[in-house]
C-alpha cells in the first residue's frame, strides 16, 4: 500500500466510526450512507448521502466526521452530500443487520411494490422474542426511518428500521 | 434562468404542503397519527429545501432556500391550491394528502430520468419517501370511507370538497412545456390518467363514489392564491421577517 492509499484507507476509518445519532447503534459506514473518501494531501472530502432528504441528522453526522477526520490527524475536511444513488434499505449488511437485532430494532425486510399502491408489508419478527406473530402500531416512529411495532407473542414494543427501496 | 421557475413551482407545493400539514402538530387525533403527520411534513420540507435552493442556482440571481421561503411575497408563490387549503378536519387532510402524495409519487418517478442531475436526485429519494405517505393516507381513506355512518359520511364530504382542487395538479402551461422540451421536467397533463386509476382503486376499497368532474379552480401556478393562503405564508415568514439572518 503507498503512502497516499494508506492516507485514504486511514481517512476513511476515521470517518467510519461516526455513528448516526438517530440510531446509536450503527455508524455511518454500517448504514451505508458513508460513500466516499477522498484524500489531498492534508485536505478531506467525504461523500455522504442522507436516508431522508430532511433527515435532521445530516448536519450532527457531517460535523461528527469533520471531527473525526481532523482527530484523525487531517488538516481541513469537507463534507459533501450527493443524493444519487439513492440510499436503500438494501445497502445495509449482514451485521449492520444483526447489530439492530441486538438493540431491540427489528432490521428492514424486503420492500413494497411501489406502484400503483403499496402493498401491506410482511411483519417483521419480534427482535425480543422471535415470535412472527407483531402488529403495527404506527407506520411512522420517532425517526424519519423508524416504525413503531409490538409483538403479540411476548408483548414489548420494538421499533422497526423500515423498508425503503 | 432556464428551469427555475419549473423547479420553483415544485419546491413551493412542497414547502406549503409541509408548512400546512404542521399545523396539526399536537392537534392530531392520536400521538401515532401526530408523529405520522410530522414526519411527512419533515419529508416535503426536506424536498422543498432542495428543490428551491436548485430553483435559486437555476436563476442565478443569488437567491437561496431560504430568501425564496421567507422573503417573497404571497403572490410569488407558484404551489397548486390545493395544498393552501385549510386543514378542515381530519378527514378533509387525508383526502389532500391522497391526491397530492399520489400525484408526488407518480411525478417524482417520472423526474428520476430529469436532465438535471440534482432534480433527478431528489426525485430519485423523495419517489421512495412518497411511497409511505401515500399508504398512509390510503389507510386513513379506506378506514373512514369504509368505517361507520358518520365517518362514511364526514370521509366522502371531504373528497368531494377538495375534489375540484386536484385538476390543477394536472394542467400544462408555459413553464411546464418549455421543462417538458427541455427533458427537465414533464407535462403534468400526463400523470392524469394514472394517477386517476390510483385514486379509483383507493375510493373503490373505501366503498366511496369518486366525485363527478366540474368546477376546476386553478390560478396558484400564476401566483393568485385563496383567502387563506395569505394566513399561512404570514405565520411561515413572520420569525424570519422580524429577525433576519437569525440562527440557532
Amino acid at each position: 500500500m503507498n503512502a497516499a492509499s494508506s492516507a485514504q484507507g486511514t481517512a476513511w476509518a476515521a470517518a467510519a466510526t461516526v455513528a448516526d445519532p438517530e440510531l446509536p447503534v450503527l455508524t455511518i459506514a454500517e448504514l451505508g450512507i458513508l460513500r466516499q473518501v477522498e484524500v489531498d494531501g492534508s485536505r478531506v472530502t467525504v461523500t455522504v448521502t442522507p436516508t431522508y432528504l430532511g433527515c435532521p441528522a445530516m448536519d450532527v453526522i457531517a460535523a461528527g466526521i469533520v471531527a473525526a477526520v481532523q482527530a484523525a490527524g487531517f488538516g481541513p475536511v469537507e463534507v459533501v452530500r450527493s443524493l444519487s444513488p439513492a440510499w436503500t434499505t438494501a445497502w445495509l449488511g449482514a451485521q449492520a443487520r444483526e447489530k439492530l437485532l441486538a438493540a431491540g430494532i427489528a432490521p428492514p425486510g424486503p420492500g413494497p411494490r411501489l406502484l400503483p399502491l403499496p402493498t401491506r408489508r410482511e411483519a417483521p419478527p419480534c427482535p425480543r422474542c422471535g415470535a412472527a406473530a407483531t402488529t403495527e402500531l404506527s407506520r411512522f416512529g420517532a425517526a424519519a426511518c423508524m416504525a413503531l411495532w409490538r409483538c403479540t407473542g411476548c408483548g414489548e414494543p420494538f421499533e422497526h428500521l423500515k423498508e425503503h427501496c | 434562468m432556464k428551469g427555475a421557475a419549473y423547479l420553483l413551482r415544485l419546491g413551493d407545493d412542497a414547502l406549503i404542503a409541509a408548512q400546512r400539514m404542521m399545523q396539526w402538530c399536537t392537534r392530531a387525533p392520536s400521538i401515532e397519527d401526530d408523529v405520522a403527520l410530522a414526519n411527512i411534513a419533515l419529508d416535503l420540507l426536506g424536498q422543498a429545501r432542495l428543490l428551491l435552493g436548485r430553483a435559486g442556482e437555476l436563476e442565478g440571481a443569488g437567491r437561496d432556500e431560504d430568501a425564496l421561503a421567507m422573503r417573497r411575497d404571497e403572490h410569488e408563490f407558484h404551489n397548486v391550491l390545493l395544498v393552501e387549503l385549510d386543514n378542515g378536519d381530519f378527514a378533509v387532510s387525508v383526502a389532500k394528502l391522497l391526491c397530492f402524495s399520489l400525484y408526488q409519487r407518480l411525478l417524482y418517478e417520472r423526474l428520476s430520468a430529469s436532465a438535471d442531475a440534482v432534480l433527478a436526485g431528489v426525485a430519485q429519494k423523495a419517489a421512495k419517501e412518497t411511497v409511505y405517505h401515500v399508504d398512509y393516507a390510503a389507510g386513513w381513506v379506506v378506514r373512514l370511507g369504509d368505517g361507520t355512518t358518520e365517518s362514511a359520511a364526514r370521509m366522502l364530504s371531504a373528497v368531494e370538497e377538495i375534489w375540484p382542487y386536484t385538476s390543477e395538479l394536472f394542467a400544462d402551461d408555459e413553464v411546464s412545456s418549455a421543462a417538458a422540451a427541455d427533458g427537465l421536467g414533464i407535462a403534468p397533463s400526463t400523470l392524469r390518467e394514472p394517477w386517476s386509476q390510483a385514486v379509483d382503486e383507493v375510493l373503490a376499497e373505501a366503498r366511496l363514489p369518486r366525485p363527478p368532474d366540474g368546477w376546476r379552480p386553478a390560478g396558484g401556478r400564476a401566483g393568485a392564491h385563496t383567502e387563506a393562503f395569505g394566513y399561512l405564508v404570514g405565520e411561515m415568514q413572520v420569525l424570519h421577517r422580524a429577525h433576519p439572518g437569525a440562527s440557532w
